[in-house]
């Protein structure tokens, strides 16, 4: 007799034009680690959400038996009274609270109406070693890196008596070393019998770590592999996501002609007033015509710092050396002044500052550019229209119309408008940063045929990338950073992620 | 009376026209709810009071009420939509009117000066606001709070030795107590109201036409003809009934003249410029903004200053109204003009909200003033029922907003 702790049965959930799930059926086993995959927009965060009470009760059809009962949740606290905790990719921490506050915030330790706080941190202590973080619970959760913040908010869940562990993405935001780390915990926790279930695009981690992978494709279950009947590889997870297979991930360039210099660094350093250091230190670099250049290194490291200070520095680093526009010496003060020289800058955070997410599609696309659709300060609407529809269709955005909200888009398409937003400026040089982050690989593939697509037009690309197997399969020369300098350059044919990883740690 | 373009391209085409009307309505629910709550208080305040309401005096003097506010209310829309507020408008309002009153009758400057000058004094008192807010980083409730009370002490300074101060400038009174000339009477009716009329609502059809064509140009989606004509003979009536209704007292009101004014060029200012996108666009995330190359600073120094100028003819035409600027002139301006943006739909967000709601929601807390004046309800009450009104408007908007998002 199977145990499950947890049955979805003929889950349906439609939003407003777009059905988002149809008929899912989900099963888990208790104790077991089940890893949730599948394209951008296949549904799973939807029916993780289905499952913790976001969407409550009546807003989907189907049913939920958890733990031996038919559950109604309608709202998160719910879910939670009965044991089943999702932690987000975005991270739902306090950063100005101490640890101890975090863990228990919402969930405090309470004698006779009013909070002890003593018993809080003695409590705290004893989650953060069951995550083996060693950290004063004292400390503030914005002094701890992205892996050590992604412990206490494990922490936090082993407070509240989880049974279901849900992790959306829990690497995403992680170097290697962490990674590795939390894969080992989540073993460690399931030996102690809690059930957890993670969503990831990692493929690799999905095969190190999951008993079983229940593949979503458009909404719909396509099957549940099983890693004991050796079912869980990577050519047969993304057959079955992409219901194709994919040759190789990285399409292939043929055209290698490279031009002159279109942009160069020397001596480029870049103080931050408020952090009281350099974030990039002594960078000399250049970009050649139709080059892709990748920039590696680890989180932390000063490249999205770097790109930034290039890119009209926003955050108003003061800064020190020389920057070359095809040969031209240049300052910008502002976005709009490197924007005019032919240098765009795709964000690592499209939801964040990358895009307007209440806006529409066509809004976005020329949002950078308006000036092209507009004759005299008055926008022509119907141009406008016309030229959204054009990158919607190039860059195979899927959506009803290019009036559709942005924010009702995947990660996937989202990325894709902005690349659609940038590609309308016509920029010389694009800086892509984390250009495939939390994208499926159906998405990926289009992305990088873009990116292909673009050099060939006569473009220079950046790419700032914490994957290595996009670094080396993307680029043709490869700089590595750490700790804002640049650490080494290697060409293609001599870099291999050893190499990269090597240099990324010196 | 009704600026409204419509954008309705994604509306399904297919199904019976009733279908299609009530596709269209829930897509535009909030906008439409709007004008259906206006209709259902003016139908209900009709029927109160035996047709009184409606009655060509009162709809004339309740939008002449309606006047500095509802231009405060306009350039406090902008000012929300970038998730910034401003209280300084109420007593800067009442300040400038006294200056101008101060140039009129004690220094005996006439009135096409002293107006640019008002305007100007407005814009620079809103960029002072500007400097505060974007190039000091001061969040722009303390800022305006602050001006607030300078503006309140400034108001009080300039009428310390005269109390009120009487304006006795025929042409300056005009502006809010005068009409346009009627040339001559049909049947008792103005007939520069109805050629007024006329030509507003044969421009509508015409524009409405034009864009109609354009799209089909574009081979994009429009609604069917028979709803298109049906919208075009139902906005044309209303521009008619409202014409008809201002023909039989005076006519058209200054005060009318130039609040259309504001709100038309505000209206195609936020809709149809480059600039105006650029406001959303802050106001939508100013963080995607800034890297899209949109000077955010530049932006909030434009909607500051477009805030004071409109605070300055706000002053003007209140001082107009009365003949005479007097010591608590702007007193709790500011808080209508924000209720107004609000009920018209306007999301402290940021981002979201239309120049026309604004007005309609400017009108909407009028008649309820007038309404339940005509009635005779105290005043207690009156207060009450417009809290009440500003708080279901707002329930109603973000209930909306959940169910599509």
């Amino acid at each position: 007799m199977d145990d499950y702790i947890l049955e979805m049965r003929n889950i349906s959930k439609t939003f407003p034009g777009v059905k988002a799930l149809t008929d899912v059926s989900f099963k888990v086993r208790r104790g077991e680690i089940h890893c949730l995959v599948g394209e951008n927009g296949a549904g799973k965060s939807t029916l993780m959400k289905v499952l913790s009470g976001v969407y409550p009760y009546g807003t989907y059809t189907g049913d939920i038996i958890f733990d031996g009962k038919e559950q109604r949740f309608t709202s998160i606290s719910d879910s939670v009274k009965a044991g089943i905790v999702i932690i987000y990719q975005e991270l739902a921490l306090f950063p100005d609270l101490s640890v101890y506050e975090n863990i228990y915030a919402g969930n405090e330790v309470q004698r006779s109406g009013l909070v002890d706080w003593n018993e809080t941190i003695v409590r705290a202590g004893r989650m953060l070693k069951k995550v083996k973080l060693d950290v004063n619970p004292e400390t503030l959760v914005k002094d701890l890196g992205v892996g050590k913040q992604q412990l206490v908010e494990i922490a936090k869940a082993l407070s509240k008596d989880v049974k279901l562990l849900i992790l959306d993405e829990p690497t995403a935001a992680l170097n290697e070393n962490d990674s590795e780390n939390l894969l080992q915990l989540l073993r460690e926790l399931k030996q102690q019998g809690i059930t957890c279930i993670m969503i990831s695009h990692k493929l690799k981690e999905v095969m190190a770590i999951a008993d079983k992978a229940t593949v979503l494709r458009d909404g719909r279950t396509i099957c549940t592999l099983d890693a004991a009947k050796g079912e869980i590889t990577e050519n047969v997870i993304i057959k079955h996501m992409v219901g194709r297979e994919i040759e190789d991930i990285y399409p292939k360039r043929t055209n290698k002609n490279f031009g002159e210099k279109v942009f160069e660094l020397r001596n480029w350093t870049a103080y931050d007033p408020q952090a009281g250091r350099n974030v990039a230190t002594d960078v000399n670099l250049h970009v050649r015509k139709g080059e892709i250049v990748g920039i590696a290194g680890l989180m932390g490291s000063g490249r999205t710092e770097l790109a930034l200070s290039i890119f009209g520095n926003p955050k108003g680093y003061r800064l020190q050396g020389e920057m070359l526009v095809e040969g031209k010496p240049k300052t910008f003060r502002h976005p709009s002044e490197a924007i005019r020289e032919g240098i765009a800058y795709v964000t690592e955070d499209r939801k964040g500052n990358g895009l307007f997410l209440i806006q529409d599609i066509k809004w976005n696309i020329t949002a950078a550019n308006l000036w092209k659709v507009a004759g005299g300060g008055w926008i022509n609407e119907n141009e406008e229209i016309r030229v959204s529809d054009y990158y919607k269709k190039a860059l195979n955005i899927k959506a009803p119309s290019v009036e559709q909200l942005v924010g009702n888009l995947s990660g996937g398409n989202q990325q894709k408008v902005s690349l659609g937003k940038w590609m309308f400026v016509g920029p010389k040089l694009l800086i892509l940063d984390e250009p495939t982050r939390g994208i499926d690989v159906g998405a990926k593939y289009e992305i990088y045929t873009i990116m292909n697509e673009l050099i060939s037009q006569g473009m220079s690309i950046i790419m700032i990338s914490s994957e290595l197997g996009e670094v080396l399969g993307m680029s043709d020369r490869v700089y590595v950073m750490a700790e804002g300098r640049i650490t080494g350059e290697l060409a293609i044919e001599e870099a291999d992620q050893e190499k990269i990883m090597q240099f990324a740690t010196l | 009376m009704n600026l409204q373009v419509n954008d309705s391209r994604t509306v399904a085409r297919g199904g019976g026209f009733f279908q299609e009307m009530l596709s269209l309505l829930k897509v535009n629910v909030r906008e439409y709810g709007m004008y259906i709550a206006l209709f259902v208080i003016m139908l209900i305040f009709s029927i109160l009071t035996d047709g009184l309401f409606m009655s060509s005096r009162n709809i004339s003097n309740l939008l002449d009420a309606t006047g500095y506010i509802a231009v405060l209310a306009v350039g406090m829309t902008l000012v929300i939509v970038i998730r910034h507020i401003d209280l300084s408008v109420g007593y800067a309002a009442g300040f400038m009117g006294a200056i101008a009153a101060i140039l009129l009758s004690q220094f005996g400057l006439p009135v096409y000066l002293t107006i640019p000058i008002i305007l100007l004094i407005g814009i620079i008192a809103g960029l002072i606001n500007g400097f505060l807010v974007a190039s000091v980083g001061i969040p722009a409730f303390v800022a305006t709070l602050a001006g607030m009370l300078i503006f309140r002490g400034a108001l009080l300074r300039v009428t310390e030795k005269t109390g009120t101060i009487n304006v006795r400038d025929d042409w300056f009174n005009a502006i809010g107590n005068g009409y346009v000339p009627a040339i001559t009477q049909v049947g008792g009716l103005s007939l520069s109201a109805l050629v007024i009329g006329a030509v507003a609502i044969i421009l509508y059809i015409l524009s409405e036409i034009r864009n109609r064509r354009n799209k089909i140009k574009y081979n994009f989606e429009v609604v069917s003809g028979s709803i298109f004509v049906l919208k075009l003979v139902f906005v044309s009536a209303i521009i008619a009934y409202i014409t008809w209704i201002l023909a039989g007292y005076n006519g058209i009101s200054w005060t009318v003249v130039i609040m259309l004014l504001v709100v038309i060029a505000y209206h195609f200012l936020t809709t149809k410029t480059v600039l105006g996108r650029h406001i959303y666009a802050v106001g939508s995330n100013p963080e995607a903004a800034h890297l899209s190359g949109i000077n955010v600073k530049k932006i909030t120094y434009v909607v500051f200053g477009s805030m004071g100028m409109l605070s300055a003819l706000s002053g003007i035409l209140f001082t107009s109204r009365l003949q005479s600027a007097s010591p608590t002139a702007g007193t709790l301006f500011e808080l209508d003009a924000i209720a107004a943006a609000y009920v018209g739909g306007v999301s402290a967000a940021g981002g979201v909200g239309k120049v026309t709601g604004s007005i309609i929601g400017a009108i909407v807390m009028a008649s309820l003033s007038s309404g339940m004046n005509l009635l005779g309800v105290g005043i207690s009450y009156q207060y009450m029922i417009r809290g009440g009104v500003l708080a279901l408007a707002v329930i109603f908007d973000v209930m909306t907003r959940k169910k599509r998002g």
